[in-house]
């Protein structure tokens, strides 16, 4: 006879072992949820910084005698540019020291200046103070990403050049920005000009292809495939081939759109058309797999109960059978394009790692995307690139966490209760 | 070769429950046709089987049977697990179709047309040979759109009056109108097993079928809504031919006019209820309604 109040050690062993079962669970899901978190820190610490940027002020005096040519861009902006810094540093006359001076500013302010003048010419014959980029080493000290204590040789910046800095931030004219350029622009080989726009646009651009073509394709075949083929060796070797599919290495796949879609039909290289083809390649398997899996999840009894009063085979697939297995098949539809989001290899070969300074602004433009800007940035020598590429992987995971909360929002509304 | 055919018929279990499954099993043991006993044939039929043999892959599940529905009357099926009840009831609207290892030989007409000729369409067979199943299978959609979807895709309506029109009668011959009339809008999967087997049976009617056919329609119900289904059926008599699959002799002996015994994928008698169940000719009969097996 057990005693029910105190339990024997054959019982008490069996709930050891349980609560050794449970903490073993409990500790793997805390692993996991550390590596997340230091995942997210180490990425959020580097890259918050590029959403700032340094501008320096400085007071330029559009005269007259510059802008002779009607055509004002042939204006010397540069040398404006550079005219101004000397009048600021009127003590800077030796010209190494001119050459240190001139380049604590982006090469890109003479743009600035030469945009303002084009758009208000009224401006010619005034002076105006300016705020213009300062160059990606002195962003990099302010952010204080440079130590000021190395020895001067082993530095970016020189003493003569700290000197300088602290005394524009002194006087206020040394500021840190919100960084707009980075949400407007596209790559360049200068950090501070450097933007994630053209990348974004690249992969929306893709991403656009490969979900109005991988979509209808992928439930068409699932469906038919579920609901209409009949059940022959054809069928069984297409279905064996369909799992292979989905575990192929997405170069593979990189390749055959460089054979085919490039060398074959022509279409033009680095393209958003060609990328997304590519992708609806690789996001296809994964978009039947998922659909067949939630056709064969409708319970077989709403088919009868169509068949039975006399739905054709099609109505009962449309009316019924598909508008229940809808919500599976967003989930899968969802789940192959965020992989086709974060796809780098086969992009690789179809000429996507171009350097592509212009924003696409067509399927036909050649265009770089998230995950590839990010492969590039992280292989530029300058250290300012280091915060764009973490700033970049923000931008990607935002994405992509924007498409999951999509996923779920579309699941919860076509979710049909019982 | 048995074994093929058996993985054939698992591999597409589209329509196949594991019944017919069984019943194909056990018919390997198939031997030559009993003879059917009693009085399977009526004067004025509204479908008449004869010589109706069912396969799945290889395997023989029916042999050879021979039998009619009258109008306006209750024929029942009984007979043990895996006798071949339920396939024979879906040959009289083609459901076995859905089943690709299945294959149907012999003659059923429906008066008078063959429904198993080439050109003949199962849409409109199954609007005219309606059926309820055993597990109640209403749509996950609203009660109205329940009972609405079948005359919508037969197109029996001009307008919407005339759709509420037989919503309202379909429920009311169901007798279900009472309970739900308030939220036809409602899913009709909220309603309780009873009321959801009664609204499965409004939406078979909604398309004024001739025959109903019903696959062990209470085995999933208690029995208040037992009885309630089983007044049902014999008010629908009045209008319909039912056929009707049951494993409780006592339901068989309330609800029906004539019942046919199954046993192995035989029919073995078909009389009238009273006498099959007081009087059985067949020793296999007695035997199943005496309690000796089954």
């Amino acid at each position: 006879m057990t005693n029910l109040l105190e339990p024997g050690p054959k019982l008490r062993r069996r709930y050891r072992a349980e609560k050794i079962f449970k903490r073993m669970g409990l500790s793997a899901i805390i692993a996991s949820l550390c590596f997340v978190f230091f995942l997210f820190y180490t990425i959020i610490s580097d890259g918050y910084s590029a959403f700032t940027q340094t501008y320096i002020e400085i007071e330029v005096s559009f005269n007259k005698d510059l802008f002779t040519d009607a055509n004002i861009s042939k204006a010397d902006f540069p040398g404006l540019v550079k005219k101004s810094l000397l009048k600021m540093f009127p003590e800077v006359t030796k010209r190494q020291d001119k050459k240190l001076l001139y380049s604590l500013i982006s090469p890109s302010a003479a743009y600035t200046m030469q945009e303002l003048v084009e758009e208000t010419p009224k401006l010619i014959g005034t002076t105006q103070k300016i705020w213009v980029l300062a160059d990606d080493d002195v962003d990099m000290l302010i952010k204080g990403k440079y130590q000021r204590d190395v020895p001067e040789s082993n530095r970016r910046l020189k003493d003569l050049q700290l000197k300088w800095i602290d005394r524009l931030t002194a006087e206020g004219m040394l500021e840190k920005k919100f960084n707009t350029t980075f949400f407007t622009s596209g790559d360049s080989r200068e950090p501070e000009l450097a933007g994630i726009l053209g990348a974004a646009k690249g992969s929306l651009l893709t991403l656009l292809i490969t979900l109005s073509l991988s979509f209808p394709i992928g439930v068409a075949a699932a469906v038919y495939l579920e609901e209409f083929a009949p059940a022959n060796r054809w069928t069984d070797i297409i279905e064996v081939n369909i799992n292979n599919l989905a575990a192929v290495p997405s170069i593979i796949f990189g390749l055959l759109g460089l054979a085919i879609f490039i060398n074959f039909w022509g279409l033009p290289r680095s393209t958003p058309i060609v990328g997304g083809l590519v992708l609806t390649l690789m996001t296809l398997p994964t978009i039947i797999i998922a659909g067949r899996a939630s056709l064969k999840s409708v319970p077989p009894s709403i088919r009868e109960a169509a068949l039975g009063i006399g739905a054709s085979k099609m109505q009962t697939v449309t009316h019924h059978v598909l508008p229940l297995a809808l919500p599976g098949m967003l989930t899968g539809t969802i789940i192959g394009m965020a992989q086709a989001l974060g796809e780098t290899a086969p992009l690789l070969m179809i000429g996507m790692v171009a350097f592509i300074v212009d924003v696409p602004g067509s399927f036909t433009d050649p265009s770089a995307v998230l995950p590839v800007q990010i492969y590039l940035w992280a292989d530029s020598p300058e250290r300012a690139f280091t915060e764009k590429t973490s700033a970049a992987i923000m931008i990607l995971l935002a994405f992509l966490i924007a498409m999951n909360s999509l996923a779920v929002f579309l699941r919860k509304k076509f979710e049909i209760k019982w | 070769m048995e074994l093929t055919a058996n993985h054939a018929s698992n591999a597409f279990p589209t329509m196949l429950s594991e019944e017919m499954l069984e019943e194909a099993e056990q018919s390997k043991t198939l031997a030559t046709a009993r003879k059917t006993v009693g009085t399977p044939f009526v004067d004025t039929p509204r479908m008449t089987c004869r010589d109706i043999q069912v396969f799945y892959g290889d395997k023989q599940a029916i042999n050879k049977m021979s039998i009619d529905v009258a109008s306006n009357e209750v024929l029942a099926m009984i007979g043990p697990s895996g006798c071949g009840k339920s396939t024979f009831l879906r040959c009289l609207n083609r459901m076995n179709d859905t089943v690709l290892s299945c294959r149907v030989t012999g003659e059923v007409k429906l008066d008078g047309t063959d429904i198993y000729h080439p050109s003949v369409d199962v849409v409109p067979l199954r609007a005219r040979v309606g059926m309820v199943f055993q597990k109640p299978n209403p749509f996950p959609k609203s009660i109205y759109d329940n009972i609405a979807y079948g005359p919508k895709i037969h197109g029996l309506t001009k307008n919407k009056d005339e759709l509420d029109e037989i919503i309202e009668t379909s429920l009311i011959r169901a007798g279900l109108w009472d309970e739900v009339k308030d939220r036809l809008q409602d899913p009709g999967t909220g309603l309780s097993g009873g009321q959801q087997q009664r609204l499965c049976i409004a939406r078979t009617i909604a398309v004024s079928p001739e025959v109903i056919l019903m696959d062990e329609p209470c085995s999933a119900l208690d029995p208040i809504a037992t009885a309630r289904v089983e007044e049902l059926i014999a008010e629908l008599r009045t209008q319909f031919s039912i056929v009707i699959v049951t494993h409780s002799m006592q339901q068989a002996a309330r609800v029906s006019q004539r019942t046919a015994y199954f046993h192995l994928g035989d029919l073995i008698e078909v009389g009238a209820t009273e006498k099959v169940f007081t009087n059985p000719l067949h020793q296999l009969t007695e035997d199943y309604i005496t309690g000796r097996f089954g």
